[in-house]
């Protein structure tokens, strides 16, 4: 039997390389799910939707400059929640008396998800009169800020996939975002600040790889220290290179945006997706990359073979510490790319700490998306709007005022509430954070 | 490293030493570690030094240059660091006592937070769980330390105990959370305190925009001033930084070390550590033991919130921790997971911090540097093969600290 065929059938033999096998959720997973649904129906409907003010909530969704105006979306507040809370409620009836199938579970999941929100930006609407939500600027600014988020879960997800828990993606991020301001400002070329980004952030995840492939340090102690590392380093080299001359050592360029032709004319989705800069599209592509790549070709199949099962991939030929390098190196590589768009695709100049946590939250949208590049992308989406939501309500008047503080709270809240499976529950690969020593 | 029993005479002190340096035991090997660790933030002072930079773009032609301008860099960023540690001899030419002492009181001021949240670690360590929530205990201990300290107003001597004893409810609390989460719910630890350290980081910063918690005139993220019933007592005069709150740690390492290895409790949780499946067959509570030692390990970390509030501190605000959480996950991994060395280990990063900050503004070298020989120090000791084999000492197969813990978010 050829090496290929035989990881076929580990594939195919054993349920867990496949993915979970469809097994029917007992009686108590059901009502918890079921019930946890409900919970989300009845804070659409109680606090939501009785909770808004009369009259009508308006969304804006085109930019007063684009050729093609679509008018402004009135719709009545309260009932507009009301229906919205209702329909999550069905969701959860339908959940208790018949219980979805797994995939049938995450779709009414995340329609449960949107609906709320919904009903939640019509609550919101509704505290003025008059108000306006400029859904356009509010979906932009949850593009912009879900880019390192996405990114840096797809890091996690290489890494992970194969068995490498890394917590060492904000580090892999901070050294890249440095790199990138550095590189960019010295050669006075923004290519070679990506470049320079990505090799750093590998370089990080080869250190992570060495120490927990051959050294079997726990991985988890070693992604706390190789964060606290890259605090350091790049803190110290800030104050001793760039502070005292930052013209020659951090005043890069930035990307500017690249409208796509034809596809960047569309409504709504044009000045959305296709008008932004080269690192976003870079991101499309490698979302794309990740999904494909880790589902339908060899070294998908091999990696997640090596993650949930590394003693079988090794007697069928895998050589699980190579595929362990290069995943944990790739994922380096995609976690500086993060970094790059921080500084030279955002916001120039890098300073101490600029990544302020973005590679914890990463972390977070990898683990809630169930370690797979699809799901991580939806909660990292899901995670960004929540931060951009921050600064509409503080501009609208709500019905009644939200500290941002509790927004800001709402990705960590959601993760704790996915891995303690109070809304299904969240599986790592099987072999996440075990070192592999052949006997 | 002592010799064997019987007719065998024990070998001498100086073969005794020689055969540790040589099979490197995890004192050699923690000393080594430092010393690696210093040379690589020399390499790191040296390629930020403008005279050095300067002298190597004529390298190849005079590189002594080079070399003598990296040493002198590397050496008086070191000696300022020292000086600011420990000792500083030109205070002897002032002749108070004060300025003699202030290095070592700005050690210990900087260590006693650091020494708490290490013990914090250190017992979870033991139990088998790793705690990564020192941060938002360390705050929620500050919180319900701090607001005990302004809101209410008691005798002197009590209020002070009162302040202390939130403290620790406070980070118990927290921490017992995440031991709660896993036991009841199987989540893991280190996801769950992860996050928690987040929420309650911004929960601090909702507090701090709250009238009664924040003080008027409501401008500034400050929380009210702790009342002066609620200080802990400086120990050498108002001159010195130094207070009373060292007590309060080195009691804590005490009673750490007697709950981990004099106690039924403790024993369970080295049992649970060990091997839960074996301790759950022996018939203890796994589930009991990972909440019980989440809220020991919480009230140790928010005991160091109160340290920073009622003693080096006087009001709360947003970066209250000082990534003290963290550091005691590097305090805890020096200390080899045990109380007293959490102590040793508390003081030596204690005096790195406080040199640190002499060694900034003497030299300019930035005081990160101290971050990073910390963490190079712990990613060295972690990986006892790796310095070994850098220092060409006989090999010993056996896996750095944690590796015991080497289990997956499935664990």
């Amino acid at each position: 039997m050829s090496p290929e065929s035989s990881t076929e059938v580990i594939a195919h033999s054993s349920p867990v390389a496949a993915g979970p096998a469809e097994l029917p959720q007992t009686t108590a997973a059901r009502v918890g799910s079921a019930a946890g649904l409900a919970l989300l129906g009845l804070v659409a409907v109680l606090l939501l939707g009785l909770g808004a003010n009369p009259g009508a909530a308006a969304f804006e969704l085109s930019s007063p400059s684009a050729s093609l105006q679509i008018p402004i979306i009135r719709v009545p507040a309260r009932g507009t929640a009301v229906a919205l809370g209702a329909l999550v409620l069905v969701l959860s009836g339908w959940q208790l008396a018949h219980g979805f199938r797994r995939r049938g579970r995450r779709r009414a999941l995340a329609v449960s998800l949107v609906a709320t929100l919904l009903a939640f930006l019509c609550w919101a609407g509704s505290g003025t009169a008059g108000t306006v939500i400029d859904m356009l600027g509010l979906l932009q600014n949850t593009i912009f800020l879900a880019v390192p988020l996405v990114l840096g879960a797809l890091a996690g997800v290489l890494c992970e996939r194969s068995g490498v828990i890394n917590v060492a993606i904000e580090g892999q991020m901070l050294s890249g975002a440095f790199s990138a301001a550095m590189f960019a400002t010295l050669a006075h070329n923004l290519g070679v600040g990506v470049v320079a980004a990505m090799i750093s952030g590998g370089l990080i995840g080869a250190l992570l790889a060495v120490f927990a492939i051959k050294y079997l340090v726990n991985q988890v102690i070693l992604g706390v220290v190789l964060n606290v590392f890259a605090l350091g380093v790049t803190g110290f080299l800030y104050d001793a290179l760039m502070q005292p001359d930052q013209n020659t050592f951090n005043s890069p360029a930035l990307f500017a945006p690249v409208r796509l032709p034809l596809l960047g004319e569309l409504p709504v989705l044009g000045p959305l997706l296709f008008d932004t800069n080269v690192l976003v599209y870079l991101t499309y592509v490698l979302i794309a990359v990740v999904h494909v790549g880790l589902f339908h070709t060899r070294w998908g199949l091999r990696t997640r073979s090596v993650g949930e099962h590394p003693r079988a991939a090794d007697t069928v030929g895998i050589n699980v510490t190579r595929v362990r390098y290069r995943n944990v190196i790739a994922g380096g590589l995609v976690a500086g790319l993060a970094g790059a768009y921080i500084t030279i695709g955002t916001v120039g100049a890098f300073t101490k700490n600029i990544s302020s946590g973005k590679g914890f939250i990463a972390l977070a949208a990898l683990i809630f998306g169930r370690w797979s590049p699809l799901g991580a992308l939806g909660a990292a989406l899901l995670f960004a709007f929540a931060d951009a939501l921050q600064t509409v309500l503080s501009i609208i008047g709500t019905p009644v005022r939200i500290p941002s503080a509790f927004l800001a709270m709402f990705p960590y809240l959601a993760t704790i509430f996915a891995v303690a499976g109070l809304v299904g529950r969240v599986r790592a690969p099987a072999a996440d954070g075990q070192p592999y020593v052949k006997s | 490293m002592s010799g064997p029993e019987g007719p065998v005479p024990a070998p001498g002190l100086r073969a005794r030493v020689w055969r540790a340096v040589r099979e490197g035991n995890s004192v050699v090997v923690t000393l080594l570690a430092m010393f690696a660790s210093v040379i690589v933030g020399g390499v790191l002072i040296s390629v930020s030094d403008k005279a050095t930079i300067a002298a190597s773009k004529y390298f190849f032609s005079y590189p002594w240059d080079t070399f003598s301008a990296a040493w002198h860099a590397t050496s008086r960023a070191y000696l300022a660091l020292f000086e600011g540690a420990i000792f500083n001899p030109s205070s002897l030419a002032t002749g108070s006592i004060s300025t003699i002492l202030y290095p070592l009181s700005e050690t210990i001021v900087n260590a006693t937070p650091l020494i708490l949240a290490g013990l914090s670690v250190g017992i979870a360590f033991r139990a088998g769980l790793f705690n990564i929530g020192g941060q938002g205990q360390i705050i929620f201990g500050a919180v319900l330390a701090g607001y005990v300290g302004f809101a209410w107003h008691l005798p002197v001597g009590v209020h002070v105990l009162v302040a202390v004893l939130a403290g620790l409810v406070g980070g118990a609390l927290w921490g017992g959370l995440a031991g709660w989460l896993k036991a009841r719910t199987g989540a893991h630890e280190v996801i769950t305190t992860i996050m928690l350290n987040y929420v309650a980081y911004y929960a601090l910063s909702f507090l701090l925009s709250v009238q009664g918690f924040q003080r008027p005139p409501y401008q500034q993220a400050i929380s009210n001033q702790v009342d002066a019933n609620a200080r802990l007592p400086h120990l050498l005069g108002p001159d010195l930084r130094v207070h009373a709150g060292i007590f309060v740690a080195l009691a804590a390492a005490w009673v750490t070390w007697w709950l981990l290895e004099r106690s039924t409790i403790g024993f369970q949780l080295r049992a649970v550590g060990a091997n839960p499946n074996a301790a759950r067959t022996a018939g203890m509570s796994v589930e009991r033991s990972y909440f019980l030692v989440m809220l020991v390990a919480g009230g140790l970390a928010g005991l160091a919130g109160a340290m920073q509030i009622l003693g080096t501190n006087s009001a709360i605000t947003q970066d209250i921790d000082a990534g003290i959480g963290f550091d005691g996950i590097t305090v805890a991994l020096l200390g080899l997971g045990r109380p007293g060395g959490a102590v040793l280990a508390g003081l030596l990063f204690g005096a790195l911090r406080a040199g640190g900050v002499q060694m900034q503004s003497r030299t300019g070298t930035p005081i990160d540097l101290v971050v990073v020989i910390q963490s190079l120090i712990v990613m060295f000791i972690a990986a006892p093969p790796l310095v070994r084999a850098i220092f060409r000492l006989r090999s010993r197969d056996r896996a750095g600290i944690g590796s015991e813990l080497a289990k997956g978010w499935n664990g």
